[in-house]
């Protein structure tokens, strides 16, 4: 896929975050969660933030709708079809959230209300984003359903989440959140939770219904594999900032952070059995006590005298890195998938 | 389907309940110290006497015919005379059970009433001013004992201000609200600081999961997440315990009516007991059993109405 593809008119850009940046008071100490977040979104794009537990990835989602902001304090901007969502009222945004951008979360079982049927919980957007009637709305949940591949959907409306399997619960996620056909879905960790073949039909209803529908897609996930298989663009999160972004296969054929390349080489593919596979040394730094300079020198072989004091820039154009010492191009690792 | 036959199941387990009920009632009668042919006869009664009346009472049957008796008395509602009300005791317990009745509902509806509000403003307010404050001032109702309260309100509205009766409970429905208004705020006071902290952390804990978060990501108005998701899950656990304290509150009200001169059941428990008016004690131990066992029951049947997970037999 080449890169200016996206560029063209006929994909404009729809979201684009700058400087974005979330911190919560804990403990009287300020956690920078998310440290000024640069990216941008063009339509019917899908783009992958990935990262360790704890890098920042699904806290930069969920304050790009604003649901991180009853938590702690977002700055910056997320520019969305001519305003910029950090700073819209409570209000007017909650007619964003759901409506134009909706949001898939990485629990089916803990992400649905277990008190309330599955057809009131597609209904009940449906009543806040559209002008629907009962039987309307009925007939548009049927609809949601049947597309997202529920078999028997009429009959299911008023069964509750515990009489879904987990699959099908993601499903049912799904079909709420494209209720009121969104323009972009915030997918946060749709699979984790799954079996890997299941695993793999969710990513692909994901992917069919973004073509279907031209929706933009941002995945966060933590799995290279998923990424790989998935998106158009990377975007690579450490301690809570990005460190690269660029095309997947431009990322995955030659990575430039060396974060990147760590994360590529601890993927088993084509590896003899009972190899121990290569992991990163130590551990991801905590939020609480980010060093200094760039937040994975402690971890880094290939560090050099700035990178202890200074944070490196995210740099570059089409295939952006974040490193004092990135690696060469000839340094090619294995890509994934 | 399914969930009308764990109605039906459910209705179906009070039977054993019941049962055991009625063995540890039978048995700890006959536990009791003395002879009841001697407490019935007069001092100068002969052994042939005495003899008969334990015929009359047919204490010389094996014990399993006496408890079939037994058995059959209380499900045709005789459960002998009192002595110290010289009147049937299913007479007795029914007169007096309508006030017991009614200052346990009002009690509860003044706990709900107090409670459930202040438990939201608390919750959304965590850690706050507001929140420390109400968690502070029902914290002193929890740790001050209730007769205590209830003395204070006696002294205070009841015999100074004289805006309350000082005891009775009237005939009119009016007048029981307005008789019963100090001991159901006493027993309440005590009720709704239990229930405010186990509310108040249900919510606070509902607040943050993910499906909460989610109807907020559906761009649902605060209202609606508040009392369509956070309110409902929230009450499952606070329905358990209200459930529970309602079984207490048939003893906690023992103290309440003896201060306030209430004549209800609890009242009459602690004269049944002062007298040692034996069938009379055993009639409202099976009475307090059958209406906290028919509470519990009322309370599962709210939690299953609440949560369709329950609905599974």
């Amino acid at each position: 896929m080449l890169e200016n593809a996206h560029i063209t008119s006929a994909h404009p850009r729809i979201l684009d975050v700058k400087n974005l940046s979330t911190s919560f008071d804990v403990a009287g100490k300020q956690l920078k969660a998310v440290d000024n977040v640069s990216f941008h979104l063009n339509q019917g794009e899908v783009l992958g933030i990935v990262g360790e537990s704890g890098s920042g990835k699904s806290i930069t989602l969920r304050s790009i709708i604003g649901l991180s902001r009853r938590y702690g304090e977002v700055t910056g901007e997320v520019n969305w079809q001519g305003e910029n969502l950090v700073a819209m009222l409570e209000r007017d945004l909650r007619k964003v959230r759901g409506k134009d951008i909706a949001m898939i979360f990485q629990e089916p079982m803990s992400s649905l209300n277990p008190l309330l049927t599955v057809g009131l919980q597609i209904g009940e957007n449906l009543v806040e984003h559209t002008s629907l009637d009962k039987p309307g709305r009925r007939r548009r949940s049927i609809e949601l359903l049947e597309m997202v591949g529920i078999p028997d959907a009429e009959n299911r409306l008023n069964d509750y989440p515990h009489q879904f399997s987990g699959g099908m619960r993601q499903r049912v996620m799904i079909a709420i959140a494209l209720a009121s056909n969104p323009k972009l879905l915030l997918a946060d960790e749709p699979t984790t939770a799954l079996d890997v073949t299941i695993q793999k039909q969710i990513l692909k209803l994901i992917l069919d219904l973004s073509k279907d529908l031209g929706m933009a897609v941002i995945l966060v996930t933590h799995d290279l594999g998923v990424a790989a298989q998935t998106c158009d663009r990377l975007a690579v999160m450490y301690g809570g900032k990005l460190v690269e972004t660029g095309a997947t296969r431009e990322v995955l054929r030659a990575p430039k952070h060396r974060y990147t390349m760590g994360l590529l080489q601890s993927v088993p593919e084509n590896i003899e059995p009972r190899t121990p596979l290569f992991s990163l040394p130590g551990t991801p730094p905590s939020l609480m006590n980010l060093p200094l300079g760039c937040a994975f020198a402690p971890r880094c072989a290939h560090s050099v005298a700035d990178c202890a004091e200074k944070k490196p820039p995210l740099i570059g154009e089409q295939h952006q890195v974040a490193c004092f010492n990135p690696t060469n191009s000839g340094e090619a690792t294995k890509g994934v998938a | 389907m399914s969930s009308l036959s764990y109605f039906i199941s459910r209705l179906l387990q009070i039977i054993p309940t019941f049962l055991i009920v009625m063995v540890i009632i039978f048995l700890l009668v006959r536990a009791l110290p003395g002879d009841p042919a001697i407490a019935m006869a007069d001092a100068k009664a002969t052994a042939e006497q005495l003899e008969q009346i334990r015929e009359r009472l047919g204490l010389h049957e094996p014990i399993w015919v006496q408890f079939a008796y037994f058995v059959k008395n209380v499900f045709t509602g005789n459960l002998g005379d009192s002595i110290l009300m010289k009147a049937p005791v299913t007479e007795v317990i029914l007169e007096r059970l309508p006030a017991s009745g009614f200052l346990a509902l009002y009690a509860v509806l003044f706990s709900l009433l107090i409670a459930g509000p202040l438990a939201f403003v608390a919750a959304l307010n965590r850690n706050g001013w507001i929140d420390v404050g109400i968690r502070s001032v029902f914290q002193i109702g929890l740790s001050t004992p209730v007769f205590y309260i209830g003395l204070l309100l006696l002294t205070f509205l009841a015999a100074q201000m004289r805006w309350f009766p000082v005891g009775g409970y009237g005939t009119t429905f009016w007048e029981h609200m307005y008789h019963l208004l100090l001991p159901a705020l006493t027993v309440a006071l005590y009720t709704s600081a239990i229930i405010m902290r186990n509310l108040r952390s249900s919510v606070i804990e509902v607040m943050d999961a993910e499906y909460v978060q989610f109807a907020r990501a559906k761009g649902l108005p605060e209202h609606v997440i508040l009392g369509r998701h956070i309110l409902r899950n929230a009450l499952i656990s606070t329905v358990t315990l209200l459930g529970l304290s309602i079984g207490n509150l048939m003893s906690g009200t023992l103290v309440t009516e003896t201060v306030f001169a209430v004549p209800g059941v609890g009242r009459l428990m602690l004269d049944a007991i002062f007298a040692r008016d034996y069938p009379l004690i055993q009639g409202l131990t099976l009475t307090f059993a059958v209406l906290v066992s028919l509470i519990f029951l009322l309370t599962d049947m709210i939690q299953a109405m609440l949560d369709p997970r329950l609905r599974v037999s």
